[in-house]
């Protein structure tokens, strides 16, 4: 490939390959703060799906070790977009070193809060907010638990803030960096922003989970408790590597579900989901 | 030097493994994996001193490979029991076959579908018994159905509802219509019984398939991958007299070409120890074919890739029926059925 940038998120390092110089350059910006991979566990191919779509119409097929075969190609200049997608696949499809829970994470004194629903659900939002007041940020699109701990990796990712989210977060995180803002995306508009740099230096710290969260945006204040099996099969629902990894997933997740204190939340606004969380943190 | 070359070199020394560059294992490890090759070098690389990330990476590949060979013998025995009440001979092939007798070809290897090789006049209980326990056709147009009953080696494809586990029924190993027609009721005869109900082709059978499979049967896409399968065999199989009962078996199948062609290219690329293994004419090309992969795990040399395409074509099929086959499949596209 033409350009190509090395780093490593947490446990996992990414090469990423592109035939345009643009793409590089922004996500060597975006990620300035992490460190270069030793070695790549996952390749991402930002690649034309034809030769002239590099000049005529710039187009970015999604490409790497593992893809999806339905995957739509994106344009050039949602080209941050097409490798944040890319890099999510190829975690999503290969990694089998932890149990991938498509959920959020945010840390304090060593222990951590999992916060996991549908897309929509509030939980980038929530952890990028929280991360701002005092937690550390762990990550919003993919927690690692480890399968021998069961502990939570963090995997501080660029977070992917989509339509009213952007506003918000620019209004109540003073001085948090961007990147480009990528409207008309097929999930509406997004920005990327980059995790703080606290967030990036400790992203090798493993956290003991303590709470585990099930946000709901939308509807009346409301908490209530979470059965384990309820939660199993939730959990089940939100992790792509459970059935791959055998034995091995079924025993951490059936820890995990029993374990851990487990709550769903409903709320209105974000105000009142962090006055919720700062409350069920301090009864435990 | 990346990608497959670079693979195929490692496959071939392990001890080169200790003198990569941490870029060149990135390459590397994107190459097996475009080549499902991943596994079987980590098994080859086991206990080396590694940089730690190619270590890890590596232990994962040996962790997924232990769980795709659970998965594929269960696949295997679930098939078995809604096969049993039929006591017809149920031959297990490639992947799941390996792996179940436990040859050096099953050690770290990806296994997709289950393949299952079953007399031809047991075809249509083995179908019947298949679908009352849950299986279901993956393709079920009208001429799809056809065209594999007509002409293929196998059944159309199977999928079980619940599991989602692919399963290719066999009655032969190559299509009718190929130029060469294996004799499939001596690899039945020939059957090496594994105790449970089921059995594995002899050793013999199991490298005229291997070979078959990679010469005769398709475009070389995956070859590297069956290329090691015929490594390993061999490994696991080379004495003064296998080599005369593999050559006999080659001619039975009427495959001494392939089979002699498969060797040579293994020698060159593996150093497998075959006797009289000097280069042909022609092997030149599908060494070029089957090392067609960057160190980005991108495919390389389209050309020569699209000379395999058309011969793989040309070998399974006689023109006119070739010609038959693409029409109806461009009419099928092009006309909406009609309900």
């Amino acid at each position: 490939m033409r350009h190509a940038l090395s780093l490593r998120v947490g446990p996992i390092g990414f090469r990423i390959g592109s035939e345009w110089s643009a793409p590089v350059a922004q996500l060597a910006s975006l990620y300035a703060g992490y460190p270069a991979a030793e070695v790549a566990e996952a390749t991402v191919r930002l690649a034309p799906p034809r030769p002239w779509r590099r000049m005529l119409r710039p187009t970015v097929a999604l490409a790497g070790d593992h893809m999806l075969p339905d995957a739509a190609p994106l344009p050039l200049a949602h080209a941050v977009l097409a490798a944040e997608m890319a890099m999510n696949l190829q975690v999503a499809l290969g990694h089998r070193r932890h149990l991938l829970l498509h959920a959020s994470a945010v840390e304090r004194d060593g222990r951590a809060i999992v916060m996991t629903g549908e897309s929509g659900a509030g939980k980038s939002t929530l952890a990028t907010l929280l991360g701002a007041r005092g937690w550390r940020f762990m990550g919003d699109e993919f927690v690692l638990l480890d399968l021998a701990t069961g502990w939570v990796h963090a995997f501080p990712r660029l977070v992917s803030l989509k339509n009213e989210a952007i506003a918000e977060v620019a209004a109540q995180v003073p001085g948090a960096r961007f990147g480009p803002l990528l409207t008309g995306t097929p999930k509406g508009t997004i920005r990327h922003l980059v995790p703080d740099a606290a967030a990036v230096a400790a992203m090798d710290v493993p956290a003991m989970p303590a709470l585990l969260l099930f946000p709901r945006y939308g509807a009346a204040a409301g908490v209530r408790g979470v059965g384990a099996g309820e939660a199993f099969v939730r959990l089940t629902q939100a992790s792509t590597n459970y059935v791959a990894l055998g034995e091995a997933g079924f025993d951490v997740l059936t820890r995990f579900a029993r374990d851990v204190p487990r709550v769903a939340i409903d709320y209105p606004d974000t105000q009142a989901a962090l006055a919720q969380v700062e409350a069920l943190w301090r009864a435990l | 030097m990346a990608g497959a070359v670079m693979l195929a070199r490692l496959l071939r020394t392990p001890a080169l493994a200790e003198t990569l560059a941490p870029h060149q294992w990135t390459g590397v490890l994107s190459a097996a994996r475009a080549e499902q090759l991943l596994g079987a070098l980590a098994y080859r690389l086991t206990g080396m001193d590694l940089p730690a990330a190619a270590t890890t990476i590596l232990n994962d590949a040996r962790a997924l490979a232990l769980e795709t060979r659970r998965g594929a013998l269960w696949e295997a025995e679930v098939v078995r029991r809604a096969l049993a009440p039929l006591d017809v001979p149920l031959l297990l092939l490639k992947g799941t076959a390996f792996a179940a007798a436990g040859l050096s070809a099953g050690q770290g290897r990806m296994i997709g579908d289950l393949d299952l090789l079953v007399p031809r006049d047991a075809l249509e209980a083995v179908e019947a018994a298949l679908l009352a326990a849950g299986w279901e056709w993956a393709k079920a147009e009208r001429y799809d159905q056809l065209y594999y009953r007509r002409w293929m080696h196998e059944l159309p494809p199977l999928i079980h509802r619940d599991r989602d586990r692919a399963l290719d029924v066999h009655h032969t190993i190559l299509p009718p219509t190929a130029r060469i027609t294996p004799d499939a009721a001596a690899i039945v005869a020939a059957a090496v019984p594994l105790g449970n109900g089921l059995s594995v082709p002899c050793a013999e059978d199991m490298i005229v398939h291997a070979a078959l499979h990679l010469l005769a049967d398709g475009d070389l896409s995956g070859g590297l991958r069956n290329l090691w399968d015929i490594d390993r065999l061999l490994h696991d199989h080379a004495t003064p007299d296998f080599w005369r009962s593999l050559a006999a078996r080659a001619v039975l199948h009427g495959a001494t070409v392939p089979v002699a062609r498969a060797l040579r290219l293994a020698a060159a690329l593996f150093g497998t120890a075959v006797p009289d293994a000097r280069a042909r004419r022609g092997d030149a090309w599908f060494v070029r074919r089957l090392l067609a992969r960057d160190g980005w795990g991108r495919e390389t040399r389209p050309m020569t890739r699209l000379a395999f395409y058309l011969r793989s074509h040309w070998i399974r099929m006689p023109a006119p029926l070739l010609a038959r086959h693409l029409a109806v499949k461009t009419w099928v596209r092009v006309v909406p059925a009609r309900s």
